[in-house]
């Protein structure tokens, strides 16, 4: 993997929250650097520090010391305009489906919407074909849908969507913040083989950022796993898994029921 | 042979839209709950999950209708006994519901203690302040909770204690059947242990006599139930122990749930995750036969005729016309 080329990568990253006594590090001192094609999965509890990473990724936080470069260079945000750019390169998928729509417009206007972002001038039919295609690729029938608003259609419907979406925008970079946490089981393994789909044939950057290790280990090919705003360990999903080096990951990995392994409850 | 705390018969329950159509979200389920068992229900979002566990309370509320079945709480049917009776004394004390979103089931503006106060309150009346303190403080040790909680505000607790404390505030009166509705959705792995802990511990302490567990989470329920039935479009597909289900599912629909099980193990790595094509049926009208013959890649026109009644299989139970040898002889081939 060492002749991919470098995406994004953080040096010294910290993000911190309030003041004097009551100063706390969300996001501590990390470094990071992700390759293209390469799904890397952050894991870890509640509070560790997972979505602030994310959100500071994505420009939508500020952070408090560190650089992140993007492509190489180091990553300078400072109008919206710079913004709106960047966002052409890096897309999100967030927990909740629910909200990630705008609930007053219908399946083909949003679909719609990444053709403008694009900047493309495209007619009706030539727009229909591309927004049928990206539908396909995320197994939804685009005539059931189009003339649907959001809260007509199930959560994994939705997340299917948002996928569609990142399919037509092409981002290099996609942060995946807990895509499958309000979605059933079965919805949930449609999304992780979307994502695969869209490292394969995309060479798309994936984060995935879970509190599952089961999902991190399946979908991921590297693992960081976070405690506390600090990186505790990190490797390829193999040796995270099968070869847990630090305590912490060894405990998250006990928290996972299992098949064929008696679950303590302590 | 335990008691039966629970025995549910031929329960059929709908919604009704505000354009008078009805939504058939329950369909004829039948189960049994023994004491000191563990009945997990598994299925898809929108099978009918948390519909059959707000109707084995017996409180209906628009748009939620019965239409008929009985369910029958430790020999008391409780579709028979009016409201009031019901809701001061059996809701919390024969039977308790833990609801999904714990953040919602508490009341923001109250402390967790005046809350607890307020549950005794409607089943016992004179009860005293001091007396309430020093039963539900009595709980918490039990139960290893922080006393902390108690004068303390929802906001103040994480999203894990909220979710104990709700077990708690649901449990405090001792209710012989349980429903937890995806207690653990909503938490990572780690609040997640912590929570099933206690519910272990409830049972294991005698507080509560049998529960059902709602999730779609298979591996976990594995673990935590005894026996699993597997709901589909709001019928029961198949019911058995957790071993039977798990290892060695028989109906199509049973089977293709367990290609959705993702376990940080050995070998998934390279295993191929096997969705269900489709999406689960309109229940607005209901249809002939198998209502899992769309999306079953075994089925026949055979299976869109007539009603397909539940099958015997030993202890087990299933929803579908073919032999259970031949049902293994078509996965053997996958």
């Amino acid at each position: 993997m060492n002749e991919a080329k470098s995406v994004l990568r953080g040096q010294a990253l910290s993000r911190s929250f309030g003041f004097g006594k009551a100063k706390f590090y969300a996001v501590d001192h990390i470094d990071f650097d992700f390759h293209e094609g390469e799904i890397i999965s952050i894991v870890g509890t509640s509070g560790s520090g997972k979505t602030t990473l994310a959100k500071m990724v994505l420009g939508l936080l500020k952070k408090s010391s560190g650089e992140i470069y993007y492509m190489g260079g180091p990553l300078v945000l400072r109008s919206h305009r710079d913004m709106k750019a960047y966002w052409n390169h890096v897309q999100a998928i967030f927990q909740d489906p629910f909200s990630s729509f705008n609930q007053f417009h219908k399946v083909e206007k949003l679909l719609a919407d990444c053709i403008e972002m694009q900047g493309l001038k495209l007619s009706r039919e030539e727009a229909f074909a591309k927004m049928r295609s990206a539908c396909s690729f995320v197994n939804l029938k685009f005539e059931e849908l189009y003339n649907k608003y959001p809260f007509e259609l199930s959560g994994g419907q939705m997340q299917r969507l948002m996928i569609a979406r990142i399919f037509m925008l092409g981002p290099d970079i996609l942060i995946a913040d807990e895509p499958t946490s309000m979605i059933d089981a079965c919805s949930r393994s449609t999304i992780l083989e979307m994502l695969l789909k869209l490292r394969d044939e995309k060479r798309m950057t994936i984060v995935f950022i879970t509190h599952d290790l089961g999902l991190a280990y399946y979908v991921s090919d590297s693992i960081l796993i976070m405690n506390a705003g600090k990186i505790i360990e990190r490797g390829t999903a193999r040796e995270i898994i099968e070869h847990p080096q630090a305590d912490y990951t060894k405990s998250l990995l006990a928290d996972v029921p299992k098949l064929n392994e008696e679950w303590k409850l302590g | 042979m335990s008691a039966e705390t629970l025995v549910v018969r031929d329960l059929y329950t709908h919604y009704r839209t505000r354009l008078g159509e009805n939504v058939y979200a329950v369909s004829g389920v039948s189960l049994t709950l023994k004491e000191g068992r563990v009945l997990g229900i598994a299925g898809e979002s929108g099978c009918g999950k948390s519909t059959l566990a707000l109707s084995l309370m017996g409180f209906y509320f628009p748009p939620l209708h019965y239409k008929s079945g009985s369910i029958v709480i430790d020999g008391t049917d409780i579709m028979a006994i009016d409201y009031e009776t019901l809701r001061t004394q059996f809701l919390g004390v024969q039977i308790a519901y833990i609801p999904q979103a714990a953040m919602n089931a508490l009341n923001p503006t109250r402390r967790v203690i005046d809350f607890m106060a307020d549950v005794v309150r409607v089943h016992q009346p004179g009860a005293s302040d001091a007396e309430i303190r020093a039963m539900v403080e009595q709980r918490f040790e039990a139960l290893h909770l922080p006393k902390r909680v108690l004068p303390a505000y929802p906001c103040e607790l994480s999203g894990g204690m909220k979710q104990r404390t709700v077990i708690a505030v649901s449990t405090l009166l001792n209710p012989k059947v349980l429903i937890a509705d995806e207690p653990t959705s909503a938490l990572d792995v780690t609040s997640q242990k912590a929570v099933i802990k206690m519910l272990r511990d409830l049972m294991n302490e005698g507080f509560v006599k049998s529960m059902i567990f709602i999730t779609h989470e298979l591996p976990l329920l594995y673990h935590v139930a005894d026996d699993i039935a597997v709901m589909y479009a709001g019928q029961l597909v198949e019911s058995g122990t957790a071993d039977e289900i798990i290892m060695g599912a028989v109906h199509p629909y049973s089977h293709a749930l367990m290609g959705s099980i993702i376990v940080p193990e050995e070998g998934m790595k390279d295993e191929k995750l096997k969705a269900i094509p489709g999406a689960p049926p309109n229940l607005k009208k209901v249809l002939p036969g198998c209502r899992f013959a769309d999306r079953c890649p075994y089925a026949e026109d055979k299976c869109r005729l007539g009603t397909i009644e539940e099958r015997a299989l030993g202890a087990r139970r299933y929803r579908c016309w073919r032999e259970p040898e031949a049902l293994k002889e078509i996965y053997s081939h996958e």
